[in-house]
């Protein structure tokens, strides 16, 4: 059964790629990667209990904490055109 | 104090992932939470809002109902994804918010988020740009129950 | 007792796969970028949430059910930030969502 749910999550995983290939803006391919990172943790869980080795469970958490801020990095750099910048003055101290 | 208790957080943490009880990794395992929260305190980020205690007990009342308000929409979005004509109507609104701390506000527009069909686009003061997937979804999110169940989670304080 | 538990367990794995399926294909189908993102949040709150309670009702009351409660917290805090970092970015460089109907200029109700 775990497989039957390891497979589900790779035709998602292969339909989420597809979408960050074809993906006309880059916004729609961060979108992809994200759900991407998403999967990838559902997967790392799931192959944990596939193959009886609760390690891939530590792996899942600090995948998951690497997509965050990979996303927000990414999405950083593209919205103001650098890594360091504080934010716009008006609204981003409150986000 | 929030000190203190970020600190006994922090070493609960280690202690749940780790799941070993030797001498040495409990003592790691101190160490970096002491030092998680000084390079913290640099930062300026031991204060109530990044550890909100006060909250804490009104998440059990809060949760159920944000869970069954998440299983109906994405129930509602998926019908609406495998729907081959693809009946959707994206709308764009501004809805209101009635919550006085920086947590609530962000507590509403998490929330809003985190439902499927309805995504908050920029947080204003006083207000949220939505967009939501269909109109049916923007009118019942301006009917305002989210809202209020956000400002009862905050409290009457 | 533990054949309802696995058969309960089984029932979330699929149904949470199957609706991780559902997401993805809505994330191709969708004609723009912001409704693409409606449909990512379905793979990221109720497949993740039901795949993940499924393998918590398999793994019993051990130390990997409180790991897999974590993963949980983790994507169900970190989905709406990143999903609303991509919305606000997206605005901010000029990606002019489709819409049917745009009620947001007006300060309305």
């Amino acid at each position: 059964m775990f497989t039957a749910a390891a497979a589900a999550l790779l035709v998602a995983l292969a339909l989420a790629l597809t979408r960050a290939c074809l993906g006309p803006t880059v916004f729609d391919r961060a979108l992809a990667a994200n759900t991407v990172g998403t999967i990838a943790v559902l997967l790392l869980a799931v192959i944990g209990f596939l193959t009886g080795r609760p390690e891939f469970l530590d792996l899942a958490i600090v995948y998951g904490l690497l997509n965050v801020v990979g996303t927000i990095a990414v999405l950083k750099y593209f919205q103001y055109g650098s890594l360091g910048d504080p934010g716009n003055a008006d609204d981003g101290g409150q986000r | 104090m929030y000190a203190l208790s970020s600190i006994l957080v922090l070493f609960a943490f280690w202690l749940l992932l780790s799941g070993y009880f030797t001498v040495f990794l409990m003592t790691a395992g101190a160490a970096s939470a002491i030092g998680v929260v000084l390079l913290a305190r640099r930062m300026e980020l031991v204060d109530h809002e990044g550890h909100p205690i006060r909250l804490s007990w009104r998440v059990f009342t809060y949760w159920p109902w944000l869970f069954k308000e998440i299983a109906k929409s994405a129930w509602d979005v998926s019908r609406i994804i495998i729907n081959p004509r693809l009946p959707i109507s994206p709308t764009l609104v501004r809805a209101r918010t009635s919550q006085k701390s920086t947590v609530g506000v962000v507590t509403y527009a998490n929330s809003i988020t985190l439902t499927p069909g309805t995504i908050s686009v920029e947080v204003r003061r006083g207000e949220i740009l939505v967009h939501a997937l269909t109109r049916e979804g923007a009118d019942s999110l301006l009917e305002g129950e989210m809202d209020r169940q956000v400002t009862r989670f905050e409290g009457l304080s | 007792m533990s054949v309802l538990i696995d058969i309960a367990s089984w029932v979330c794995l699929v149904a949470g796969g199957i609706f991780c399926v559902i997401g993805t294909v809505g994330l191709l189908r969708m004609p723009d970028f912001y409704t693409r993102m409606h449909a990512a949040s379905v793979t990221d709150t109720l497949g993740a949430g039901l795949m993940l309670i499924g393998l918590v009702l398999q793994a019993g009351p051990t130390l990997v059910a409180v790991k897999l409660l974590i993963i949980g917290l983790l994507i169900f805090f970190t989905s709406p930030t990143a999903t609303h970092a991509l919305a606000k970015a997206g605005l901010t460089r000029g990606v002019k969502p489709l819409l049917a109907e745009d009620r947001s200029q007006p300060s309305k109700r």
